[in-house]
């Protein structure tokens, strides 16, 4: 884990997001390291995703500030965001149906296209999209052979989910089984090459056998050094994998710190039980919890 | 000042009647998600059926007024059981493709029956005034006003007193909430239709005897105007329907009397667009609002597209261009030539509607601005016809994405409407404008087609011109397919908050395709026009744009080899059998509801 005197990769400070009556979000503030594994969990409706549409500029916060490698990002567009290098996946899987594994893939890496997307200062940039028009329709070997680069990039992101996708390159997404369509999902934002990595429930829905593959294939990414925030019901999953959890209820952060720590935080503990419930001294650690 | 006494009343009969459609629509966008296009049918159904009871069996007003409204509810049934029952399940616009369809065999039905002449719906009341003040005011005016208000009470009282009427708004509220509270959620839906329909159709009736005339062609119209109030108002918002119908009436009433007859279409369609950009919800919509997800979606249907190999798409090219050798029969080259032009048409759309998404309505109008532009640029400024054509597809391809830019944030239904709406503009535009586009006279005397100087005078030379631009456009267009672009187009399509997340801006792809399509469909304008020697604001009708959805859907969206074959099919069969001109679109109605319903996917399957 980085040393928590190096500059926030992630620097989330009295983020807000009220929805009429209801304070989804809470001013909150998070800080995530580079090379961190940091995981959110907290009851549902605790203000998790929002948290993530508000990083992701899904949507705009009320208050607040988010800024990642010291430049502020608040109310980004989605797209600047992707360009800055943050990928995120969606809670319950957004992958291009009628597109093909790979060209799902494709478009992850879409920012990193940089042969067919000139980018020229501001007034050349209005002619940018007809030199992308013409690039695209002439394909000059610069191109060329940037997109055959990116291919065999993909190609080695899909052999990290083995055999459950390299056979099907070619099938369009909506014909893959759920599992696989959120392996892909986790593919596209690989190819984003991104700097931060957000997880929204990559495990949801999935069986027993599927979700232990997804996490040997998630802690190969904590150990390949990539920053990674992760939201997820599953706490044994959590436990292992992070370097720090973060806990919400009710659009506040209730706890912060190491899985060990969180898991025994009596705080924590209320959240997810209620209010004492049992009123026993030693009161369930938070898995065997949350599994009742 | 009697003048705008008289504006002002006849803005709020109008508005009334206008009312009496959008209420209809809203209770139906209400219960089903669905903003249905043959609501105007309805309309010219109810008016008709009055025009029969009255002239035939000249039945008291009453009765014409009881016949009127049943035949619209049975109507409003039959659709509801046609058009919106079994495509339960489908893409959301699926159903909206569907009553178009249903729009075009219903208007021909009664244009077969009663001939497209307008008929004189004659009524006692249309000599009766009152004088009031320094205005008069008519008995027909009076009764519309209390019909309108009547109605309305009805309406209120039944939403709010009767257990059907709390059964219809829970089904508003939430459709599956309602169906598990045991709420007969498809008795609901016809409910709502009968009654939708026979307010549709007495409003028909209503305006016919207004104006003393019907004839088949209010159809459409009657459609727009009614969605037109009812956007205005708030999609699906009853109460603001009935307002926003009423400021629709009294902004064309006030139009009319400040610039002339002529203009009073386009203001309704500006102020359409003007809310659907600015103000999605409506004018009286209380907060922003994102719109509700059954909103988004396009009408792509998942398949596995039939595979052609370029080698045999060659040989496919190379064997139409020896065509004129083997078989030099003038009739069948003009057939084919037009089936390119509209294979032009069919590139065009079925990369901005299916490969990006963009379900455009209104694509005819960039066949006018194509045509237009090359007439005039022949014509005033003496350019070179092939140069002329270029440049159509060039100024299309900007003005066309200019004016539909500003809608692209808008989704699904509502960009629908708004192409629709840019589309009925430009064709008003280039009514009125008439020192540009000598207005309705129509420009005759556009030169004909010539390459370099040398006129293009026989069949097969115009036939291989025509062959040449598509077989070169639709080369162009796989490759575009093939390229980074061609997925990041329909990445876009299949979901736009994916696509921005990963870096894709969607203004910039949107335009770019809508560009590219828009260029094709200018150069077929312009080809056209020359081909025509005249043309007039009516040569590229609104038909014309649900004609070259068919032909898309046909051949599956996004599918270029399809759009070729959709439009050889559309285009070419009905001449080979020589079906006359009046059943063609009937055909082609049906052909597109029954796409809809048992072929979503096209012939050769969605790209």
């Amino acid at each position: 884990m980085s040393g928590a005197s190096s500059l926030p990769l992630l620097e989330v400070r009295g983020l807000t997001r009220r929805f009429g009556g209801l304070t989804a979000v809470a001013s909150v503030d998070l800080d995530l390291a580079d090379g961190e594994f940091l995981s959110i969990i907290g009851p549902n409706g605790a203000g998790k995703t929002t948290l993530f549409n508000l990083v992701t500029g899904l949507d705009d916060p009320d208050a607040g500030t988010v800024r990642f490698g010291g430049r502020d990002i608040t109310r980004f567009s989605p797209e600047r965001l992707a360009a800055v290098g943050i990928a995120r996946t969606f809670q319950h899987g957004r992958v291009f149906a009628n597109l093909s594994v790979m060209d799902n893939v494709l478009v992850g890496a879409h920012v990193r296209f940089k042969a067919v997307r000139p980018a020229w200062p501001f007034p050349l940039s209005l002619l940018s999209p007809f030199a992308e028009l013409a690039l695209a329709l002439i394909r000059p070997g610069s191109v060329a052979t940037e997109e055959k680069l990116m291919r065999e990039e993909a190609l080695q992101i899909l052999s990290r989910f083995g055999e459950r996708l390299l056979p099907r390159l070619d099938h369009p997404a909506y014909s893959l089984s759920y599992a696989n369509r959120r392996r892909v999902e986790i593919g596209r934002a690989l190819a984003l090459g991104p700097r931060l990595l957000l997880l929204d429930e990559p495990t949801a829905g999935m069986n027993q056998t599927e979700t232990a593959e997804m996490q040997s294939l998630i802690g190969d990414l904590k150990r390949s050094g990539l920053s990674i925030l992760l939201i997820e019901h599953k706490l044994d999953m959590v436990m292992q994998l992070s370097d720090r959890v973060v806990v919400m209820d009710e659009g506040s952060v209730i706890a912060n710190g190491k899985p060990n720590d969180v898991r025994n935080d009596p705080a924590v503990i209320e959240a997810y039980l209620g209010h004492r419930r049992g009123g026993k001294a030693d009161a369930p650690s938070l898995p065997q919890a949350a599994a009742e | 000042m009697a003048s705008w006494f008289d504006y002002t009343l006849n803005g709020i009969i109008i508005g009334n009647i206008y009312a009496l459609l959008a209420v209809g629509l809203a209770l139906i966008f209400g219960v089903s998600r669905l903003i249905n296009f043959a609501h105007g049918s309805v309309y010219v159904v109810g008016a008709y059926a009055g025009f029969v009871a009255v002239t035939q069996f000249g039945t008291p007003l009453p009765f014409t007024i009881l016949i009127a409204v049943a035949v619209g509810a049975l109507l409003g049934l039959g659709i509801e059981r046609f058009g919106l029952r079994p495509l339960q399940g489908y893409a959301h616009i699926a159903p909206l493709l569907a009553t178009i369809g249903i729009s075009f065999v219903l208007d021909q039905v009664v244009q077969l029956t009663f001939s497209p002449d307008p008929r004189a719906l004659p009524s006692e009341l249309q000599q009766q005034r009152f004088q009031i003040g320094s205005g008069t005011i008519g008995a027909l005016d009076l009764l519309i006003a209390a019909i309108g208000l009547a109605s309305a009470g009805l309406l209120y009282a039944f939403l709010r007193f009767t257990r059907l009427g709390w059964a219809v708004r829970a089904t508003a509220q939430d459709r599956d909430a309602a169906q598990q509270m045991g709420v007969n959620v498809d008795a609901i839906n016809r409910t709502v239709f009968a009654i939708a329909s026979g307010l549709g159709a007495l409003s028909g009736l209503l305006v016919g005897m207004y104006y003393n005339y019907i004839d088949p062609a209010m159809s459409f119209q009657a459609t727009l105007k009614g969605v037109v109030a009812q956007v205005v108002g708030g999609v699906g918002n009853v109460p603001g329907a009935i307002a926003g119908s009423l400021l629709l009436g009294l902004v064309e009433s006030y139009g009319i009397a400040l610039f002339g007859t002529s203009y009073r279409n386009l203001f309704a369609f500006i102020l359409l667009v003007a809310v659907l950009v600015l103000r999605p919800n409506g004018l009286f919509a209380s907060r922003r609002q994102t719109p509700p997800e059954p909103m988004t979606g396009t009408f792509i249907a998942p398949s596995k597209p039939l595979h052609i190999p370029y080698g045999a798409l060659a040989a496919l090219a190379v064997a139409a261009a020896l065509l004129p050798v083997i078989l030099p029969n003038p009739y069948v080259l003009q057939t084919l030539t037009n089936a390119w032009l509209y294979g032009l048409l069919g590139l065009s759309l079925t990369l901005i509607a299916g490969t990006v998404g963009l379900i455009s309505l209104g694509h005819a109008a960039l066949l006018a601005i194509g045509g237009y532009a090359s007439a005039l640029l022949s014509i005033n400024l003496g350019v070179p016809v092939g140069v002329s054509i270029l440049s159509a597809g060039l100024i299309a391809a900007v003005i066309g994405t200019a004016l539909v830019f500003p809608s692209f944030r808008l989704r699904g239904h509502y960009l629908s409407i708004a192409t629709l709406a840019i589309g009925e503009i430009v064709s008003l535009v280039i009514l009125n404008w008439e020192s540009l586009t000598r207005g309705p006279i129509g420009i005759s005397g556009i030169p004909p087609l010539s390459i370099f100087g040398i006129e293009l005078d026989t069949d097969r030379s115009i036939y291989w011109f025509a062959l040449a631009i598509l077989v070169v456009l639709a080369a162009l267009q796989f490759r575009l397919l093939s390229s980074h672009l061609g997925r990041v187009l329909r990445a876009v399509r299949d979901d736009d908050v994916a696509a921005r997340s990963y870096g894709i801006g969607l203004d910039r792809y949107k335009a770019l395709a809508f560009a590219v399509g828009s260029f094709a469909a200018g150069v077929s304008g312009g080809v056209t026009s020359h081909l025509y020697s005249y043309i007039n604001h009516e040569t590229f009708n609104s038909q014309l744009s649900i004609l070259a959805l068919t032909i898309v859907i046909l051949g599956g969206m996004g599918n270029v080899t399809g759009a070729i074959l959709g439009s050889v099919l559309l285009v070419g069969l009905p001449e080979v059998f020589r079906v006359a001109a009046e059943y063609r679109v009937l055909i082609y109605g049906l052909v597109l509801l029954l796409l809809i319903r048992f072929r979503p996917q096209g012939l050769l399957g969605t790209v």
